[in-house]
């Protein structure tokens, strides 16, 4: 299993490139292909995180070859710690992905083929360690994703679409320039990430601060920080079901992961001068905005948008403790994210599938409709909330204890903001789910078993990490501690950590 | 070496079986009566000049072919009036594989087949006899006289369509802006020969270098000579021609003027600019250093960041996608300069990569407006509407890869190009240009973005009609489209043809 990335990576391609073969009256054998193109990966994820050696910091399952020797491009890849649990959930999100995808009818070739490439793009990020490679499938995501939204959205599509595509862009325009700064600066030129991190003094520190800004506004569109999250309400709430999970699922991650591995490891004495400003505070923002945003909504779907942006605040917040329970607590609320927005994304399109609206105050008493879904609705609620014994809990107390030792103020802040994310939640439960019945919707059907098999994976893992955090902490912690201790060391050698 | 005029035949085989294609055309047109023969014999021309210039040398070895034949390699033609080095032939391979493309595109378009079509492949070719001078020409009159070659055709070619009343208008426009800045040029030129005594760019360098020559009579000499050359890579302010001469011209005509003749005033541009009016840096690799004090480099930074500027805003309103496509070849002429002002070996790599990456890219975007135009008859944007759900599934797609290249975005050529541009800035520490080249990607992308929009997130409303690719379209198209992805995944082969074409014969 010498390739097992490369295998994982480039496996939906190969699919995609099926699929386009396929003729296209034939949705279901696509659909079927498309499906089976995913599952491998999964399973090589799933070897993965048996096999995958807990104890070293050291990057593993390397594949190294030259790509474009005279310029020192590499095409290098390898998973450490913290981009492990990143691949798992990738490799998770997609084959539901797929099954949720069941009701596209509209270009039905075409979907598959670029959700199949999107799959390789955002795998390819996760373990990219060239900074050259990284880039390119930072891109190559970007552009399955505008059709994705655009072509199969909803009623605003077009719109949302660019907004998407053009926030990323000129995300990525600043990264590129940080990349060949950092390229030119390394002697001899390099894109090697695990050289970089190597060799970080060899800028000034004033050079080494507008990297790091450049750096992260690329990540923090992504992730997205005010005030570069407008796109995000736009993308979630127009793209397809699928699209959704994809977009909150991984798609976020990549911004507070590009952080962490670019930021942290090149640019450790910068992250030390800058994590208070633009990563504790603003952090702390994002919670209490997208709270506060959330309650405001009256479409369900820009509700769980506004949460997202909200849950992403604890990630930044945890990364910038430069504590082992912060920085740890902040890895694996990145992963609980993932599939608890998942779920809830699914949950989303479960109902506007039946009541082709998503207008919170038009529905009441679901509950007595639909018990199932209202069961498993309420799973997903309580576990954005962060109710103790399931996954978000763990991961929210570890930030908030991680990040009171550094950041007491903006850490009770934090801490206060989950009475917000309570309210919005269990408001939106009272309104949609309680309550009398709304007699138009009567004869919903019952989730069906196609749902259900989307939704019972996650839902089991809400419930495992609950419990048993360790399973993903002991993947991320040894490669965590580490960085932190970088940082650390970094912010000796530059100004006091603040 | 130095060869004279019936030696240095021998080495002149591509130019000469253009000449001899041309002629022979011009000759069967009285006679033929199928003229697509024609067309024919036009495409077995460009293929003996591109067979010919690769036996000069081989691309991608290290070797002179004729060496083993004549014992030599670079040199002198004609009495010290062309040179034949790397650098030159070069340019003769994108210049006969540009006229090969724009000659199988007429040979599928209804503009081109409803006119004259024996003069029309035998300007082509005429006009691309004056390309390949104009990348080897070392003589100031050598290269006014190629350059006047390729306008003068190039103004036939514009007009080419008697009926149309833009074409006539946009040959009219193309014709006069083409001779006061040509003009101008010899103006300059006239300068430099009064400074230098002589039109060999080799006695004009050792003047620069050697001689006590005022810094400013050798920069306005070096502005009236911009006029020229600026003219036909269409740079700001120069560019004023382009938008009305693409639009107005057969679409295989203006692909061919995007490509071929801005690609030989950036050869032009270069053999004058970097061999002639510089020395190269001691020490230090690849680098070059302006002489005389006449400092042209700070006056290009300028046209370079206005070029790309100014063409990608005044791209953003435009209905007309052959329009919109000329403006965004203008600020492709921005992008292209990058390399030229950073002042050493990597910044003229990143262009001479960078041409060859557009060439690919542009000639591919007009080759569909062609095939929508075959079909429809249409150019403005909402005759794109919904392209990719009414039967043209194919050319939406290619037309996607195209733009989306040329927009710069990973893994195609363009994103490649670009990335070798901005790294000769950023190593030379241009920030404030690799800022305005960055912002200047993102405004191109939304109007890029924009027809591909209109291409597949817009559903057809009925009244565009059909379009249909036929089989000799849809060959050129995959000839172009395949190498714009795989150039934009492995490109080590064509870096180290463009790395070791920067290399000029100084004599």
């Amino acid at each position: 299993m010498d390739h097992v990335l490369t295998l994982m990576t480039f496996l939906p391609l190969l699919g995609a490139a099926i699929v386009l073969a396929l003729p296209s009256q034939h949705h279901a054998l696509i659909k079927q292909v498309a499906l089976a193109a995913t599952l491998p990966t999964l399973l090589l994820g799933v070897w993965l995180f048996v096999a995958f050696d807990r104890g070293t910091t050291d990057f593993q399952y390397v594949d190294k070859v030259p790509w474009i020797a005279s310029y020192n491009i590499q095409y290098f890849v390898g998973v450490d710690g913290i981009s492990i649990t990143m691949v798992l959930l990738t490799a998770l999100l997609c084959p539901l992905c797929v099954l949720a995808s069941c009701g596209i009818d509209k270009g039905v070739k075409g979907y598959f083929a670029l959700f199949l490439l999107l799959e390789t793009g955002m795998l390819g990020v996760f373990v990219a360690l060239d900074f050259f490679l990284f880039y390119v499938f930072w891109e190559v995501m970007l552009l399955p994703m505008y059709f994705l939204i655009g072509i199969w959205g909803g009623a605003r599509r077009e719109y949302a679409a660019i907004k998407f595509f053009l926030y990323t862009f000129a995300g990525s325009v600043l990264m590129l320039i940080a990349m060949l700064v950092l390229y030119f600066g390394s002697e001899p030129h390099t894109f090697d990430m695990t050289v970089l991190m190597q060799r970080t003094g060899v800028f000034d520190m004033r050079t080494q601060h507008l990297l790091w800004m450049a750096l992260f506004v690329a990540f923090a569109i992504k992730i997205p920080v005010f005030p570069f999250h407008t796109w995000l309400p736009d993308a979630h709430v127009e793209a397809p079901t699928a699209i959704s999970v994809i977009l909150a699922g991984v798609l976020l991650k990549m911004g507070t992961y590009g952080i962490l591995r670019i930021n942290y490891g090149i640019l450790p004495a910068a992250t030390a001068d800058l994590a208070f400003w633009a990563l504790a505070v603003l952090g702390t923002f994002n919670i209490v905005y997208g709270a506060l945003c959330a309650l405001a909504q009256t479409d369900l779907k820009k509700l769980v948008a506004y949460s997202s942006i909200s849950h992403m605040g604890y990630v930044m917040l945890g990364m910038a403790a430069f504590t082992p329970q912060g920085i740890n607590g902040a890895v694996l609320q990145m992963f609980n994210h993932g599939t608890i927005t998942a779920m809830l994304f699914l949950l989303v399109g479960v109902i506007y599938d039946r009541a082709h609206h998503r207008n919170i105050d038009g529905f009441g008493g679901l509950a007595s409709v639909m018990p199932v879904y209202t069961g498993f609705t309420a799973l997903a609620f309580f576990a954005a909330m962060g109710l103790p014994g399931l996954s978000a809990f763990i991961s929210e107390v570890l930030v908030l204890l991680g990040a009171w030792q550094r950041y007491p103020g903006l850490t009770t802040v934090a801490a206060s903001a989950i009475v917000l994310t309570a309210g919005y939640l269990l408001w939106t439960m009272q309104r949609m789910w309680l309550g009398p019945l709304n007699a138009q919707y009567a004869h919903l059907p019952e989730i069906d078993a196609r749902e259900l098999v989307t939704l019972v994976p996650l839902a089991v893992i809400v419930l495992v990490l609950g419990v048993y955090p360790h399973a993903v902490l002991d993947l991320i912690n040894t490669s965590l501690l580490h960085l932190n201790e970088i940082v650390k060391a970094g912010a000796a050698t530059g100004v006091a950590l603040r | 070496m130095d060869l004279g005029n019936l030696q240095s035949i021998a080495f002149s085989a591509p130019e000469l079986i253009l000449i001899a294609t041309a002629i022979l055309i011009f000759l069967a047109d009285l006679v033929v009566r199928q003229k697509e023969q024609l067309g024919a014999l036009a495409l077995f021309g460009c293929a003996g000049a591109l067979i010919a210039s690769i036996g000069l040398r081989m691309p991608f070895s290290d070797r002179w072919l004729v060496q083993g034949l004549f014992g030599w390699g670079e040199g002198w033609l004609y009495s010290r009036m062309v040179i034949v080095d790397d650098f030159a032939v070069f340019f003769k391979l994108l210049f006969a594989l540009a006229a090969f493309v724009t000659i199988w595109m007429s040979l599928g378009s209804r503009e081109v087949q409803d006119g004259d079509e024996g003069e029309y492949y035998g300007l082509v070719l005429a006009s691309t006899v004056g390309l390949f001078y104009m990348a080897s020409a070392a003589n100031l009159l050598m290269a006014y006289l190629a350059l006047e070659l390729v306008s003068l055709t190039s103004y036939v070619l514009t007009g080419y369509l008697r009926r149309n009343r833009r074409s006539g208008e946009a040959a009219l426009k193309y014709l006069i802006y083409g001779g006061v800045s040509s003009a101008v040029m010899i103006y300059g030129m006239s300068w430099l020969y009064g400074l230098a005594g002589s039109l060999d760019y080799q006695k004009l360098n050792a003047t620069v270098l050697h001689g006590h020559v005022e810094p400013l009579t050798v920069f306005v000499a070096i502005v009236l000579v911009l006029a020229g050359l600026g003219f036909k890579i269409t740079a700001v302010p120069f560019h004023m021609w382009a938008p009305d001469a693409y639009q107005g011209a057969p679409i295989p005509v203006t692909a061919f003027l995007s490509v071929g003749s801005k690609a030989a005033g950036f050869a032009m541009m270069i053999r004058l600019f970097y061999p002639g009016l510089s020395a190269p840096a001691v020490g230090d690799g690849g680098g070059w250093t302006f002489l005389a004090g006449a400092d042209w480099p700070q006056l290009m930074l300028v046209l370079c960041m206005a070029t790309m500027t100014l063409g990608n805003l005044a791209a953003l309103g435009q209905e007309n996608v052959k329009r919109l496509l000329a403006y965004s070849s203008i600020a492709h002429a921005g992008y292209t300069l990058m390399g030229f002002v950073v002042l050493n070996d990597a910044g003229l790599r990143a262009m001479l990569f960078y041409l060859i990456t557009y060439y690919l890219m542009n000639l591919g975007a007009f080759l569909v407006v062609m095939v929508v135009a075959n079909s429809t008859g249409r150019e403005d944007l909402d005759g794109y509407r919904g392209l990719a759900w009414r039967g043209g599934a194919v050319p939406a797609v290619a037309m996607a890869i195209f733009l989306f290249s040329l927009a710069g975005i990973p893994p195609l050529a363009g994103f490649v190009g670009k990335f070798y541009l901005f790294a000769a800035v950023v190593e030379q520490r241009y920030y404030l240009l690799a800022a305005v080249g960055f912002a200047n990607t993102l405004v191109a992308l939304y109007y890029y973005v924009r027809i591909i929009r209109t291409m597949f997130l817009d559903q057809p409303r009925g009244d565009e009609g059909v379009v249909a690719l036929d089989t000799h379209n849809a060959f050129l198209l995959y000839f172009l489209a395949i190498p714009t992805i795989v150039l934009g995944i492995y490109w080590a082969p064509v870096i180290a043809l463009a790395d070791r074409s920067v290399r000029f014969f100084l004599g």
